[in-house]
């Protein structure tokens, strides 16, 4: 009997600590990420059901482990990347990956070039990925209906086997582009199936980009001054509105813009000695100077500087 | 007969359960494992084939596992082997190597000896198995 009690006594403990953990993680996300609501809801419930069947198989109930094939869907620079870096620690500090790296892959480390090339290839990066995770980005590009001949359907071909027979050796990340993965899964129901997790990322709103923004400087330790603030928001406005915005992708490089004409205004200023203050405030010159803050529209419809 | 090579080679065969532990063993410690099999069960015969290459960059022992399979699909009736190379510290060398596949029936070796000058005698072990041409040996009619 005392033996029993201090038995559970252990067993929910471990689990506490699962839990404490799964809470850790899904805190660091919503701090180190803005916005993304449906993809946090989605780690959420599958952090909880990775606690659950931990809680469950000490208990004797089956548990058996969760499909966790994923599909990240979403316009450039929505953070597709950065969510499947999380995923693989997320998914190893909980218990279902043994190793939690992440491998990326494009169609070119997949296919190859002449008969009996592609198997090899695609086995190489499958081995290497076990025990963590494989990102396929713009998987869409494996399939290539207007060619017959087209090895990337031996590629999908061995990919298919491996995500059914080692479900519990490695999750596989599909990302692309909404529509064009919509086609490739129309081409391919098989893999469609095969994934549980489709995961739409939506294009950030204006005050989330500021948000991003904020974060991303204050990690390298910038600030806005009030007015450059206004300034951001300015040139957000307008830069969403232009070809080529890759939502949080341009922000940063916006900012990286920003701080190399900071770093020459503060030279040509002439001012010294430059106190830590004149050091970490972004003025609006160094937003407004861009291209995209001029007035004349030529340069803003050709390339958005 | 027994083939007995490697090491692990006074323990029964090894489960894959075993081996999976083994080979994750190795890779934690950044050896690299190569799977090899051969039809030449003679104790110096180095010339084992390679299934595939070394596998470099793997961490996870699933990924050798499932090469394995493939192997012993290929080629159930031969000795595989698994073999992991540590590259630390210059030393090139295999740092545990040990039989994952056997044959269905081994016949064994033959012990051969001749005398010669002095009363001396030199020993030539010989497979029974080796005296079929390479493709025949282990095979079901024989
Ligand atoms: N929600 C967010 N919060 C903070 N930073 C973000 C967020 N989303 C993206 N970022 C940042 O934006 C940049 C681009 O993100 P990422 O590379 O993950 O996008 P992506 O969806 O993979 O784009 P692509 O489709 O072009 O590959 C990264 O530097 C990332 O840190
Ligand atoms: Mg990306």
């Amino acid at each position: 009997m005392a033996d029993n009690v201090s038995m559970l006594d252990t067993e929910t403990k471990h689990t506490e600590g699962l839990d404490a953990i799964a809470q850790e993680m899904l805190a660091r996300l919503d701090k180190e990420l803005v916005g993304l609501k449906p993809v946090k809801t989605r780690i959420r419930e599958i952090a909880s059901l990775l606690v659950i069947d931990r809680l469950r198989r000490e208990h004797g109930l089956v548990a058996e482990s969760p499909s966790l094939h994923m599909c990240f869907t979403g316009n450039p620079g929505t953070g597709k990347t950065t969510v499947a870096l999380r995923m693989a620690e997320i998914l190893h500090r909980l218990g279902y990956s043994r190793k939690g790296h992440l491998v990326t892959a494009t169609r070119d480390d997949l296919v190859g070039q002449y008969v009996g090339h592609t198997a090899p290839k695609t086995k190489e990066v499958l081995k290497r990925a076990m025990g963590g995770v494989l990102f396929i980005d713009e998987a869409y590009y494996l399939y290539r209906p207007e060619n017959e001949r087209d090895y990337g359907q031996e590629a999908i071909e061995i990919l298919l086997q491996v995500m059914e027979n080692n479900r519990d050796d490695l999750v596989v990340i599909l990302a692309g582009y909404k529509d064009r993965m919509e086609r490739f899964f129309q081409g391919n129901p098989g893999m469609k199936s095969r994934i549980t997790h489709h995961i739409d990322f939506p294009d950030y709103t204006v005050d989330e980009l500021m948000e991003i923004a904020k974060l991303m400087l204050a990690n390298q330790h910038y600030r806005l001054s009030p007015a450059a603030e206004q300034a951001l928001r300015l040139y957000i406005e307008r830069r969403m509105a232009q070809p080529n915005f890759a939502n949080a992708r341009s922000i940063r490089n916006a900012l990286e813009r920003a701080r190399l004409r900071h770093a020459s205004r503060l030279l040509a200023s002439g001012k010294r000695p430059l106190t830590k203050d004149d050091l970490m405030t972004i003025e609006p010159e160094e937003i407004l100077a861009s291209r995209v803050m001029r007035d004349d529209n030529d340069g803003m419809l050709q390339q958005a500087s | 007969m027994h083939l007995t090579q490697g090491t692990f080679s006074y323990l029964p065969p090894l489960t894959d359960e075993e081996i999976r532990a083994q080979v994750q063993y190795a890779l934690d410690r950044g050896w690299s494992v190569a799977i090899e099999y051969t039809d030449d069960p003679h104790p110096r015969n180095v010339y084992w084939s390679l299934w595939g290459l070394p596998m470099f960059d793997v961490t996870d022992a699933a990924a050798v596992m499932m090469e394995l399979e493939q192997c012993r699909k290929a080629n159930p009736n031969l000795y595989i082997r698994i073999s992991a190379y540590d590259r630390s510290k210059g030393r090139q060398t295999t740092a545990l190597s040990f039989i994952v596949n056997r044959p269905a029936h081994e016949p064994g070796f033959h012990l051969e000896r001749t005398d010669f000058a002095d009363r001396q005698i030199r020993y030539t072990v010989r497979s029974y198995a080796a005296n079929r041409p390479i493709g025949m040996r282990y095979r079901d009619d024989g």
